[in-house]
């Protein structure tokens, strides 16, 4: 298992950054998620750690040893790419066994590999199949045999679950870890699915827009975002966002609310934006609690009914809506009024100049 | 405008007339030029019967196949056709595909190269033999020169040669044809989409177990077309034939002379044409070989299927 290194790692296409310079260690048996919207850069990264993209400038190290330049042949890597690249003239089985043949491993030794992969993925019965005539979630579990088949120093999945149906995905995602867990093998995993990310990633690498925006575990990313996109990119909803203005101590929110800024946040946000001045209150939804004494009045504009609990959005005035969790038991009809209070401990602060988090402990 | 406020004026043709106007005269011609000959001749090629003679086609039965299927001299021109066949073909297929592989890699002047490689199969065959005639001729041709033959006595004649002569014919075709393999192995080899290597790669799949796994597979279709074109034309090789040797020399074979480069189509040729014009025996000449290709045609494209289908 290898521990790898990106150091300044950047991809230009032409003139245009697919991949700003980039920082970034996996270490070994880690499972590391990059997480990101689309064409935020999470393939390129992904194939460059693999050597099928050249960088265009920095490093990349696999346990110390510099491979920027190795073919991806020499890096014992298995890939499973997000469009399946499957050998359209070999059926499934030929597919699988494609990688140990061509280590010339013995045929017994193949044959029985490559039927115990099958069973794990649950395609026992598509394996004389030819990829032409698979649906492509039954292409994505071969393409997915085929990565496992080996033992390698690393896997790369770029998006390994995006074809499947939600219940299959759900059943993959487990095995997936518990086969990291098992083989505790590094791995580097692509998403543009948070749920999948926080839950499967030892840690989570955020990008958005060629550049890394946040790379932590997925509670720091959930509950400490970096900046504004993280906050709103991660948890669904995401994070509540709202444009206040900062002073003495309280916060002027839209609809002539005011709340008071819990004392251990006073140095921090007057480092960062002084003592007077524009401050972007951030929670998230199971931070508030509807309480008839919290600061701040709202008017409930609608909500919606989950299996467990009830998301009300309240307005605060005609542009400013925010999401709060509740629970089943009230009726909270269009149009009443609502208050809510904040748990301190959860409440976030952003400087809405840099967009980036005011942090408690000092700004890094 | 005009056509939708005045509908009627154009209906004077029913859909049913419009398609019997268009498939018609097609149908005419076919018949006339493509069906009516392969009808009668299959009819002749059971009598006895010249084109120049007055006298009427007689019956004879299967005696025109009997004669052409069991006579040796009639057996040398397959059997010339069908070593011609192999050897041209073959060599094709390694020279035209081998041409593709080192012109799949793009570089600066490959599109021009390639263009000119492709020249020689756009040259007619009857100028292709008039020049080729002349690079063989041993005196003042390029061809033995090139070899490193300098004194015109001892260098190789390649078009009176027995044993070259067929080889001269095939070299040129070679030359000639080779060029239309690489087009289409192109065709196939660009059709293979990169991601296949890069899995390749990723797999730790040597060059070699690429090409014999990924690359070949992958080209087959193509390449069995163009076995299958090729051979077609082989069977049929007149033209070059014509050109360059005429058919000749001629080997004392037992007692029988026959000419080492006389394929079917020639010998057919010879058999039609006055002097000779025995039109009954040359239908059925003629009419062995159609079943010959369709055979082969068969098996190519059973292969073919195979190979689609896996
Ligand atoms: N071969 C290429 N040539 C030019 N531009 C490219 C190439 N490959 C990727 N790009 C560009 O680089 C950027 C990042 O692409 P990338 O495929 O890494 O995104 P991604 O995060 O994987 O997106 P997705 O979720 O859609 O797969 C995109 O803007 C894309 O258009
Ligand atoms: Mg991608």
């Amino acid at each position: 298992m290898a521990t790898i290194e990106l150091i300044n790692v950047e991809k230009k296409f032409g003139s245009s950054y697919a991949v700003k310079p980039m920082n970034m260690t996996i270490h070994s048996g880690e499972f590391v998620v990059l997480l990101g919207p689309s064409g935020c850069g999470k393939t390129t990264t992904l194939r460059m750690i693999s050597g099928l993209e050249a960088v265009t400038d920095g490093q990349i190290l696999f346990d110390g040893k510099d491979v920027t330049w190795l073919h991806p042949s020499d890096r014992d890597i298995a890939f499973v790419f997000q469009f399946f690249a499957l050998y359209s003239h070999m059926t499934a089985r030929e597919n699988i066994a494609f990688p140990l043949q061509a280590q010339g491993e013995p045929r017994d030794s193949i044959r029985k590999r490559v039927e115990e992969v099958a069973k794990m993925l649950r395609i026992e019965h598509l394996m004389n199949a030819r990829p032409g005539g698979l649906s492509g979630g039954d292409q994505q579990r071969v393409a997915l045999a085929r990565a496992l088949v080996r033992r390698p120093a690393a896997f790369l999945m770029d998006e390994p679950l995006g074809a499947l149906d939600a219940e299959f995905r759900e059943a993959m995602r487990a095995e997936i870890k518990r086969l990291h867990i098992e083989q505790n093998a590094t791995t580097v995993y692509v998403t543009h699915d948070q749920i999948e990310a926080m839950a499967m990633g030892d840690r989570v690498v955020v990008m958005s827009a060629a550049v890394v925006q946040q790379n932590g575990t997925p509670a720091e990313v959930y509950h400490d975002p970096a900046n504004l996109f993280v906050a709103k990119f991660i948890g669904s909803p995401g994070m509540n966002l709202i444009q206040g203005h900062y002073a003495d101590g309280k916060v002027a929110l839209p609809g002539d609310n005011r709340y008071t800024v819990p004392a251990d946040w006073h140095t921090a946000i007057h480092e960062a934006i002084g003592r007077d001045g524009d401050i972007i209150l951030g929670f998230r939804p199971e931070a508030a609690h509807i309480s008839a004494s919290g600061p701040i009045a709202t008017t409930v504009y609608t909500t919606d009914l989950h299996g467990s609990y009830t998301m009300l959005h309240l307005e605060l005035d005609r542009d400013t809506i925010v999401d709060v969790r509740a629970g089943r038991g009230t009726n909270y009809p269009i149009g009443t009024p609502a208050r809510f209070d904040l748990d301190p401990a959860m409440v976030r602060f952003f400087d809405p100049k840099t967009e980036a988090a005011i942090h408690k402990g000092g700004n890094p | 405008m005009s056509s939708y406020s005045q509908p009627t004026r154009r209906r004077h043709l029913g859909d049913k007339r419009l398609i019997q106007m268009f498939i018609i005269p097609t149908v005419v011609l076919l018949i006339l030029m493509n069906v009516f000959p392969l009808i009668y001749s299959l009819y002749l090629s059971f009598t006895e019967y010249s084109a120049i003679n007055p006298t009427p086609p007689e019956w004879v039965g299967l005696d025109n196949y009997k004669k052409v299927l069991s006579d040796n001299l009639y057996w040398h021109n397959f059997a010339v056709t069908g070593r011609y066949a192999l050897i041209s073909v073959s060599l094709q297929m390694i020279v035209g595909f081998g041409l593709a592989m080192l012109l799949k890699e793009k570089f600066k002047g490959s599109g021009l190269l390639t263009t000119l490689i492709l020249v020689p199969m756009m040259l007619s065959p009857a100028v292709v033999g008039a020049f080729w005639k002349n690079i063989f001729n041993p005196s003042f041709g390029i061809f033995d020169q090139f070899l490193g033959y300098s004194d015109p006595n001892t260098a190789p004649e390649w078009l009176g040669d027995p044993d070259l002569a067929l080889w001269a014919v095939v070299i040129v075709d070679v030359w000639m044809w080779s060029p239309f393999v690489m087009l289409l192995s192109l065709a196939g080899l660009s059709a293979i989409p990169d991601y296949l290597y890069e899995a390749a790669a990723i797999d730790r799949a040597s060059a070699w177990f690429q090409f014999r796994r990924i690359t070949l597979p992958q080209v087959m279709p193509l390449l069995l077309i163009a076995v299958l074109f090729r051979t077609i034309e082989a069977f049929k090789q007149f033209d070059l034939v014509m050109g360059l040797t005429g058919g000749g020399p001629s080997l004392l074979q037992g007692t029988q002379a026959v000419n080492v480069t006389e394929t079917v189509s020639v010998k057919l040729f010879r058999l039609a044409m006055p002097p000779q014009a025995q039109t009954g025996l040359s239908s059925a000449m003629a009419y062995v070989v159609l079943v010959i290709i369709i055979a082969i045609s068969n098996l190519y494209i059973r292969a073919l299927n195979k190979v689609r289908e896996g």
